[in-house]
């Protein structure tokens, strides 16, 4: 009878079975880190606006509060993006020939709305609730990034689900308190927008670590070897009430 | 004639149709692992709020209110507290209690909505005029005579319909807001224009306004970059 298996074959198996070996894996995380790139994601992708906005002129050089333009983000889920009107605020006064502004100003005479391209969103299974975050003291920056120093407005995180859930496992590691002489009597909603006058004010020297990263975009939390940072967390965690139990519950998020 | 003999001929042909379908398989086993990638969960057919839409002609899903709209809770037929002004006068008093947390809320609100301008004093320099060589009309200072003496009903009003130059703040500031800053903006003018002797000014001293960091004694507006 003929050998079914020629020699090679030994061959073959092996380099098939090591194939299999590296190739899955690397298919795995190939597609895990394609998922998580900036490609897909589009974080700190700018992304083209009608009117080119910058962030960074208007609440860091010229320290507008977020609140005068994103007036909702304290008591709504939404943070909503400003009217027509609340640019005319100003620039029916000043830069009032500025070709960049035409927009606005067609915008206000006519009534239609600016088309702003929304650079965040959760897919409209999951549900945000942005009051909440604000209450518990979230810098706007711990999600969004830099927003003080963006030019062009980018998403500053991912959103995705692991990403939100890194945080709700583990609030103690994000909750921090100022203590310093400018953050005394504040609540954690006004320690949040206190870190951008901070910023103005003092600059970025006189910052505490925390807001340090927050300013720069790189707020991380604090790691397993800062234990009192953990520790000062954990007491925030049961002063505000946070329920961390059920933090992490898909109904939170999904329902 | 060919080269080929007929046999030939069919056997190659049943060779490409058997491609083919293995081919059309193939597309189908694929069509069908896609459709498990359907994004209609993502994109739902509703709509949330700042949406665009096709249907109006105004492009935004959000509706403004029909006129005459009273939501419940929101029939406003006080008119002092809505309107700044009773019987075509412009009310004295603040219709509402004025307290250290009223004051500290009024000083907050201040702030953010009207620091820009009018500065952190109130005395007109904020970062924008001083930066907005080219302003079409100054800030208005709140430290002279005639803004001492207006009543407090006139200030709201300044808030709710705009003054001159100045836009209408209504959209963004509530109404108890708007009486909040007006109350602050009171402390504000007795803090640069102090008098002891003033009754007035010893109640809302008394209200002790400590200094917080996103305090009225500070102006100096240093950037350092
Ligand atoms: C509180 C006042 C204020 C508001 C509100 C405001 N801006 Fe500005 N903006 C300014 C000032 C002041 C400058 C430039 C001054 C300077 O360069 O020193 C400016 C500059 C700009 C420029 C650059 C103009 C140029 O020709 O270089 C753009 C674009 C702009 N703003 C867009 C907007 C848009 C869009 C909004 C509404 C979402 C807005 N601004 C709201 C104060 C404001
Ligand atoms: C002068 C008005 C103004 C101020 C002040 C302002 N913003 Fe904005 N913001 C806008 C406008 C207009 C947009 C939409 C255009 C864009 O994305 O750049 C926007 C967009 C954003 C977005 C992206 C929204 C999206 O998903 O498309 C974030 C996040 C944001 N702002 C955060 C902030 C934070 C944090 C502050 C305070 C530090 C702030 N903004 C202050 C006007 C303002
Ligand atoms: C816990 C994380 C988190 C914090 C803190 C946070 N945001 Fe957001 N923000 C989000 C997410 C997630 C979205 C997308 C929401 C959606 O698609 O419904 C978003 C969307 C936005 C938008 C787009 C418009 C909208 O309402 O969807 C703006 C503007 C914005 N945020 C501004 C702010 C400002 C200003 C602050 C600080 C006061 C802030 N955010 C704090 C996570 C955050
Ligand atoms: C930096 C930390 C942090 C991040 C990041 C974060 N959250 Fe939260 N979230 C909190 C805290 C703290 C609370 C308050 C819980 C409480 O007080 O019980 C909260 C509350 C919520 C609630 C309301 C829960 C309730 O009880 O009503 C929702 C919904 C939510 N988060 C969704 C999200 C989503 C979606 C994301 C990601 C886009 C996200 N969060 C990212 C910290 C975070
Ligand atoms: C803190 C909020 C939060 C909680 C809690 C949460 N999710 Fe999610 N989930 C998200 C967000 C945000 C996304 C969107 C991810 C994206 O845009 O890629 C998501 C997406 C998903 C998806 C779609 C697939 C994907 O990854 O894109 C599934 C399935 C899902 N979640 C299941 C669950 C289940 C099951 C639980 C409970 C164990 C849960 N989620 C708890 C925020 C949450
Ligand atoms: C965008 C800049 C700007 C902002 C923000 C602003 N104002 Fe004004 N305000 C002005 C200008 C300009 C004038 C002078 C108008 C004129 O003379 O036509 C003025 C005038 C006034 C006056 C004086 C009216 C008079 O009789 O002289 C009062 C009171 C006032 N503002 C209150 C406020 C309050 C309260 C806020 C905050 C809710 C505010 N302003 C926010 C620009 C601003």
């Amino acid at each position: 009878m003929a050998q079914i298996f020629k020699p090679s074959a030994n061959s073959i198996t092996q380099v098939g079975l090591l194939s299999v070996a590296i190739g899955v894996p690397t298919l795995w995380l190939g597609i895990a880190g394609l998922s998580r790139s900036p490609a897909n994601t589009k974080v700190q992708v700018p992304k083209n606006q009608p009117v080119p906005f910058s962030h960074q002129h208007h609440t860091w050089e010229l320290g507008i509060d977020c609140r005068y333009c994103h007036t909702s983000v304290e008591k709504s889920s939404y943070a909503g993006l400003p009217a027509t009107e609340t640019c005319m605020s100003c620039h029916s006064q000043i830069w009032t020939n500025s070709p960049l502004l035409e927009p606005i100003r067609q915008s206000y005479e006519t009534g239609m709305p600016i088309q702003w391209n929304l650079v965040n969103k959760v897919p409209d299974f999951v549900h945000f609730n942005h009051s909440i975050h604000v209450d518990r003291g979230i810098n706007c920056n711990t999600c969004h990034g830099a927003v003080n120093q963006m030019h062009i407005t980018y998403k500053g995180n991912s959103f995705q689900m692991a990403w939100c859930l890194q945080c709700h496992r583990a609030p103690e590691r994000y909750l921090y308190k100022d203590d310093s002489a400018s953050g005394k009597g504040l609540t954690p909603r006004q320690q949040v927008f206190n870190v951008y006058w901070k910023l103005q004010e003092f600059g970025p020297a006189n910052l505490n670590d925390q807001e340090k990263d927050l300013v720069r975009g790189d707020y991380n939390g604090a790691q397993p070897w800062e234990q009192d940072k953990i520790a000062a967390g954990k007491k925030l965690v049961s002063e505000y009430g946070v329920k961390v139990q059920q933090l992490a519950d898909c109904s939170v998020c999904h329902y | 004639m060919s080269r080929f003999n007929s046999t030939e001929i069919a056997m190659a042909l049943q060779a490409k149709t058997n491609h083919r379908r293995i081919q059309a398989l193939g597309l189908v086993a694929v069509a069908i692992s896609l459709a498990g990638c359907h994004t209609d969960m993502w994109r739902q057919p509703k709509t949330q709020p700042l949406d665009a839409s096709e249907f109006y002609v105004d492009g935004q899903v959000s509706r403004p209110l029909v006129p005459g709209t009273i939501a419940r809770d929101h029939l406003r037929e006080d008119e002092p507290y809505f309107t700044g002004a009773a019987n075509a006068k412009w009310v004295d008093t603040i219709p509402h209690t004025v307290d250290k947390e009223f004051l500290k809320r009024g000083q907050e609100r201040f702030n953010i909505y009207c620091t820009p301008c009018h500065g952190r004093l109130g005395d007109g320099k904020g970062m924008i005029a001083t930066r907005g060589y080219q302003l079409r009309r100054p800030v208005a200072s709140y430290h002279n005579d005639r803004l001492r003496n207006m009543p407090v009903g006139y200030f709201y009003d300044v808030i709710t319909n705009g003054y001159g130059a100045m836009y209408s703040y209504a959209s963004r500031v509530e109404p108890e807001d708007r009486w909040a800053i007006v109350a602050y903006i009171r402390a504000l003018q007795l803090s640069q224009h102090a008098n002891p002797s003033d009754a007035d000014g010893k109640a809302l001293a008394s209200a002790e306004l400590t200094p917080s960091p996103t305090s009225a004694l500070r102006d100096e507006r240093v950037v350092t970059r």
